[in-house]
């Protein structure tokens, strides 16, 4: 096994199918769950990337930005779902076009 | 190849299921879908601890905490329920940024080289699941541990930051009483429970 078994080019384009599936949801949902779980989409097609282009170029640098990446992407699941909660608490309101406590 | 092409179906598909779902718990459901057909992905593509990861740290971890927040909130609110309805209002920029990505796209995959070139190799290939082959796991650790370790330390002060940022915020609301014993009293009466209990 030493070719891919499509273009890189392929995975390439999967990702940034993936990638705009992600921005779509950030734009059009106001469920503030689904803008990051949209995150979450955008995050995972980025990784597709890496790990493409790392086994392209067979160096494994990819592999540790992926695992990165994953890491990074945990702490903002986390934080982004903290700050939902005590959105709710304090508003028992999520929409994310009216929760404006920090607008200037 | 047959194998890439269902994969990718089956990630767009849930993909647009997960950004479409009215309920946020289906969302969860098309974003498993998505995770998992990833991580095969991911194994096709030699990359065998990153597949493990994928399938413990998103389908395990994270999609339970969405899962547990949707259930702490969600029953029965309204807000919840709403579908996608910014698009009107926002179909301008949205269309502006699509452009610009599909551009840089075409971009990318025209510059792409389509022969395989192995000039900065960092192991072989081989059959997945031996040492000292491109991506298995003895090579990533090796990488980890040795050129990679400030990532690697890097991600440690990440999810420290994480566990305090996380407590900070949705544990209780006045932690620190100031000083004296009335403050303390005044602290535990005012704390905000992080459930509230129905008796």
């Amino acid at each position: 096994m030493t070719s891919l078994p499509v273009d890189i080019s392929n995975y390439v384009g999967l990702s940034a199918v993936i990638f705009f599936i992600g921005v779509a949801g950030v734009l059009t949902r106001r469920n503030p769950l689904i803008v990051l779980m949209s995150i979450e989409l955008m995050f995972n097609a980025a990784n597709l990337a890496l790990i493409a282009f790392s086994r392209f170029w067979q160096n494994n640098a990819g592999h540790i930005f992926a695992f990165l990446v994953i890491t990074v992407a945990a702490a903002e699941a986390a934080i982004g779902l903290a700050i939902v909660v005590v959105a709710f608490r304090r508003a028992k309101n999520v929409d994310v076009d009216e929760v404006a406590g920090l607008h200037g | 190849m047959i194998l890439f092409w269902i994969l990718a179906i089956a990630l767009v598909l849930s993909a647009v299921f997960t950004v479409t779902q009215k309920s946020p718990v289906y969302s969860v459901v098309g974003l498993l879908a998505n995770f998992v057909a990833l991580a095969i992905l991911y194994l096709t593509l030699n990359a065998e601890f990153v597949f493990v990861m994928q399938i413990v740290v998103y389908s395990g971890a994270v999609l339970v905490l969405f899962l547990f927040v949707i259930a702490m909130l969600s029953s029965g609110v309204g807000p919840f329920a709403e579908g996608p309805n910014r698009l009107p209002r926002i179909i301008g920029p949205a269309l502006g940024v699509v452009a610009v990505g599909a551009a840089a796209l075409v971009y990318t995959i025209a510059r792409v080289p389509l022969q395989e070139p192995a000039p900065q190799a960092s192991a072989t290939l081989g059959q997945a699941g031996q040492a000292g082959v491109f991506g298995s796991v003895a090579d990533f650790g090796a990488a980890l541990f040795s050129t990679h370790l400030l990532p690697f330390e890097v991600t440690a002060l990440i999810l420290l930051v994480a566990v305090v940022g996380v407590v900070v915020l949705a544990g209780d609301a006045a932690p620190m009483p100031t000083r004296g014993r009335h403050a303390v009293r005044r602290a535990a009466r005012e704390r905000e429970p992080i459930a509230k209990v129905r008796r």
